[in-house]
């Protein structure tokens, strides 16, 4: 079987209407009959990129690819890029405002949690220019 | 217990009906979305004072059940609407997150995280 891919546009403006693309993308590996765990993965870890692409990046675009054996997830957006990827790897560090903390969100917690959701994950970064984030997640891997 | 008893226990009302019949054995009380994702694995109550739509969200990545607003708050429509689409129970309640949690916990409703 070759590979289901499917694009997503992630609205910047809109708090309200992040994670539409992640719940689409549970909603269809669910109907393709995927395991709950790997789906609970996928979900949560591009749940937690798509927040971070309105948060901080004014939205963007999702690439996701849906493999038998894995599910690749491609976020990319065109914000102000990761100045320092080591601290914002770093559970509790957060640029969020604080008017994202009153949202439920910037507890520092996103790029840790992607992390720990995928098997792989790579961040491509550059100040000014924006951020492309890529992540997979193998459907046997037992976490 | 089923998502009935927690609403009995919490003297609670119902706002979105989905299906009380579902057993729930653990549950998460927090307002930090991030800390639900973080944390929570094979939970099925999300207790919270946070009131816009990505609570619903959340809980969806997470495969809740039911979601119980605290003190007494009224979720606007979009996330009433969100929630009725996913077949969750909403639930809110006058008790604070403490007293909510506690009343659930001594009812046999654990963490999920620890073993505990």
């Amino acid at each position: 079987m070759s590979g289901l891919s499917l694009k997503y546009e992630v609205p910047g403006d809109d708090f309200t209407r992040a994670g539409e693309a992640s719940s689409d993308v549970k909603r269809k590996l669910k109907k393709l009959g995927y395991d709950p765990d790997a789906i609970r993965r996928v979900a949560i870890a591009m749940y937690e990129g798509e927040i971070n692409m309105v948060i901080h990046a004014g939205g963007g675009q999702a690439f996701v690819t849906i493999e038998p054996q894995r599910v690749d997830i491609v976020l990319e957006d065109h914000g102000p890029g990761i100045a320092d990827v080591e601290k914002a790897m770093q559970a509790g560090y957060s640029t969020a405002p604080d008017q994202v903390r009153s949202l439920g969100f910037g507890a520092g917690m996103g790029l840790p949690n992607m992390k720990k959701y995928t098997d792989e994950m790579t961040i491509d970064t550059e100040v000014g220019k924006g951020t492309t984030l890529k992540m997979t997640v193998l459907v046997n891997h037992k976490s | 217990m089923k998502i009935s008893d927690v609403a009995a226990i919490l003297d609670a009302q119902v706002l979105v009906e989905g299906n009380m019949d579902t057993e729930v054995k653990t549950a998460c009380g927090s307002d930090m979305m991030s800390d639900v994702l973080a944390f929570v694995k094979d939970q099925s109550v999300l207790l919270t004072g946070l009131m816009n739509p990505q609570v619903v969200r959340t809980a969806e990545m997470m495969d809740m059940h039911c979601i119980v607003f605290v003190r007494d708050k009224v979720p606007d429509a979009t996330v009433l609407r969100l929630a009725e689409d996913r077949d969750m129970t909403v639930l809110q309640t006058r008790y604070r997150m403490f007293t909510a949690c506690g009343k659930l916990y001594d009812a046999g409703l654990r963490g999920g995280c620890e073993k505990e």
